[in-house]
């Protein structure tokens, strides 16, 4: 724990301690802020995540919904275009696609359609991606369907420290934002957690969490762990990997990746999702269009495999990206076996 | 049973209907002539829905509705030279030519859109009414919607939260008895659309949408019930569309003579001006002066509508985001 210069100091919380203290902290200062979704009030939260927060704020404020996405996303919507600040949590984002009409096509468009007049501040957060064991429907990774779309910002944090700091950021922003978290790391433990109810992240910003010379490995969300793994594996091997988390996938932070790849000329993205027209796949083509020159090797993707999700344990294991594909992606752009 | 009104506030009524008649027919024609495309959905036949309805509402009540809305918008005051001009892809339009027939909005009259997706307006309409609520703002929230519609999922969806939550929406199903080509007897079983709330208690009735004293007086029983807490309300407006579904459809799904015979027995412009000559004693030259102004608000709108220039091309990439974040 150190103290930072404002005088307040970095806690150490689990991913969704943070979140909860995010929205806590930004409900207590905007009261126009307001959690909805399915058991976030009375259940404390389907993975407690809102824990505490409807006593503490009451069942005006933390609503549980009734389980009907379409319409209460809809209705979050209408919501924040009558003045209010929704915070929607979808149990995992796998029941979006249920809502994704009224996130695409009333939320993300309205400002543009309506020359500027209609914005709309809403937060669609919950759970994305694989969990453990919960097959094919329960394990899908929106990262790229959202960030595709131009009138969303996209956030996918890792740490708890990111998770709270961006949370408000997103709060406060005046677009609608997709927040993306990951079920296997709300119980992670981070100590980089500032006390600050101020402290917020600029949304659009990647971090550069592990320096390095020989090789650009660019993760976002739980694979950013899994990614810094492999540099401590890959420098037991001479190779020293830079590792970059994205936390924005919308808008992606293009600079902090080209002056990485300056530097070291070979990257390595890695995703959970599937291959086809993944974030892997933007990467790439934005190194040809912005980095060409600079890269000694092609850019290599490490996702998940091209399969609906299976439940066997040793099949989900196989579907998933392990430590291992991300060194020998790293070696192979290394060109060392 | 029809309310009375005074002299003064039929003229309006009137001419708030005529409005958006004139203006209706003058959009048809710039279609044809290339100056609007696309999408284009004509409200002639259906305005003492809209009017009747906007009569009662206060300065906070919101509307909104799906992509028939240009008389929505005329009626919630408006300006029609903006309206005009949105449809022709204009800077002047409303949302600068960026969002044509379905997509304008004005934060100024409530009124929330114009959307393009069948049945998307009812719940965002029910988040207007949560937001009323919420903010303890005594306002009600009217979503129109269609026939069509109203077989949605969405619908019921907030027809259960509505009710649940006690928000304060009217629901308003303008059945023009067709969505798009389907007639509402080959869409709906059990076509009875103000009864479809009953499995939630939400109160409803079935209004000659053609006669714009009876829209005034059930929208204010309605809007009454839902403003003093009591929850939502749903009024099913019994009407009709003189052209077809958009621009583009030829309307062979229904005979001319029914089209006719409804022009003929039940047009709520012919009926209202009736009325005002025979009850009220208002007098024709009075309508006349009424009819001689409206021609000349569509003519500027129309003028307007051609002489604003097409957006700016830097256009092309302003307003899919907004700057800042809350400083409180």
């Amino acid at each position: 724990m150190s103290a930072d210069p404002k005088n307040h100091s970095l806690l150490s919380m689990t991913v969704r301690e943070a979140l909860r203290d995010g929205m806590a902290e930004e409900m207590h200062r905007d009261t126009s802020v307001f959690l909805m979704g399915e058991e976030v009030a009375e259940y404390n939260g389907a993975y407690k995540v809102s824990q505490g927060l409807l006593d503490t704020f009451g069942s005006k404020r933390v609503v549980d919904t009734p389980i009907t996405e379409h319409g209460f996303a809809g209705l979050g919507v209408g919501a924040a275009f009558g003045g209010l600040r929704p915070i929607v949590e979808f149990m995992t984002f796998n029941f979006s696609m249920q809502a994704i009409d009224q996130i695409i096509n009333s939320a993300a468009k309205t400002l543009y359609m309506s020359g500027g007049q209609m914005g709309c501040p809403i937060v669609f957060r919950g759970p994305n991606g694989a969990a453990s064991r919960v097959g094919a429907q329960h394990s899908h990774c929106y990262a790229s369907w959202y960030a595709h779309c131009p009138g969303l910002k996209v956030i996918s944090p890792y740490s708890a420290g990111d998770a709270k700091a961006l949370l408000k950021a997103a709060i406060r922003d005046p677009n609608p934002v997709i927040f993306l978290e990951n079920e296997l790391l709300y119980g992670h433990t981070f100590d980089d957690v500032s006390s600050d109810p101020e402290h917020v992240l600029p949304i659009g910003k990647a971090l550069i969490r592990r320096e390095g010379k020989d090789v650009t490995l660019i993760a976002f969300s739980i694979m950013v762990g899994k990614a810094l793994e492999a540099a401590e594996r890959l420098s037991e091997q001479g190779i020293d990997a830079e590792v970059i988390d994205l936390r924005t996938l919308r808008p992606l932070d293009i600079d902090t990746v080209i002056q990485s790849v300056k530097k070291t000329n070979r990257v390595v993205s890695i995703e959970e999702s599937w291959p086809f027209a993944g974030i892997g796949s933007e990467i790439a083509a934005i190194m040809m269009e912005h980095a060409f020159d600079y890269l000694d090797a092609p850019v290599m993707r490490v996702t998940g495999a091209d399969v609906p999700m299976p439940y066997a344990a040793n099949l989900e294991h196989l579907a998933l990206p392990q430590v291992e594909a991300i060194v020998d992606a790293a070696k192979a752009v290394c060109y060392r076996s | 049973m029809v309310h009375s009104i005074s002299p003064e506030r039929a003229l309006k009524a009137y001419g708030d209907m005529l409005l958006i008649r004139r203006f209706e027919e003058r959009a048809a024609q710039l279609y044809g002539m290339g100056l609007i495309a696309g999408f284009c959905h004509l409200y002639i036949g259906q305005e003492a829905v809209v009017v009747g309805i906007q009569s009662v509402l206060k300065s906070q009540d919101t509307l909104i509705t799906a992509y028939r809305d240009h008389g929505h918008m005329l009626a919630a005051g408006m300006d029609p030279k903006g309206v005009m001009a949105e449809l022709t892809g204009r800077s002047g339009g409303y949302s600068k030519g960026k969002g044509g027939s379905m997509h304008m909005f004005s934060r100024e009259k409530n009124f929330f859109g114009g959307h393009g997706i069948v049945g998307a307006q009812v719940p965002i309409g029910t988040g207007l009414a949560f937001a009323h609520k919420y903010k303890e703002d005594g306002g009600v929230c009217i979503t129109s919607l269609g026939d069509g519609a109203a077989n949605q999922g969405q619908v019921y969806e907030s027809y259960n939260m509505a009710a649940l939550w006690k928000l304060p929406v009217v629901y308003v199903i303008e059945n023009n008895g067709y969505g798009m080509g389907t007639s509402v007897a080959r869409s709906s079983a059990g076509p009875n659309y103000f009864g479809r709330g009953q499995g939630w208690d939400i109160p409803g009735e079935k209004v000659d949408g053609m006669e714009v004293l009876k829209v005034e007086e059930a929208a204010m029983r309605a809007v009454t019930h839902a403003r003093s807490g009591k929850g939502p309300y749903i009024l099913e407006m019994d009407t009709y569309r003189y052209r077809g579904h958009s621009m583009s459809d030829p309307a062979k799904y229904r005979s001319k003579e029914e089209v006719e015979g409804v022009k003929e027995t039940r047009d709520p412009l012919d009926h209202f001006k009736v009325y005002m000559l025979k009850t009220l004693k208002i007098s024709e030259s009075q309508i006349k002066a009424i009819e001689d102004k409206i021609k000349l608000v569509v003519a500027e709108a129309v003028e307007f509508s051609k002489t604003s220039p097409e957006p700016d091309p830097s256009e092309l990439y302003t307003d899919i985001l907004k700057e800042g974040s809350t400083m409180i």
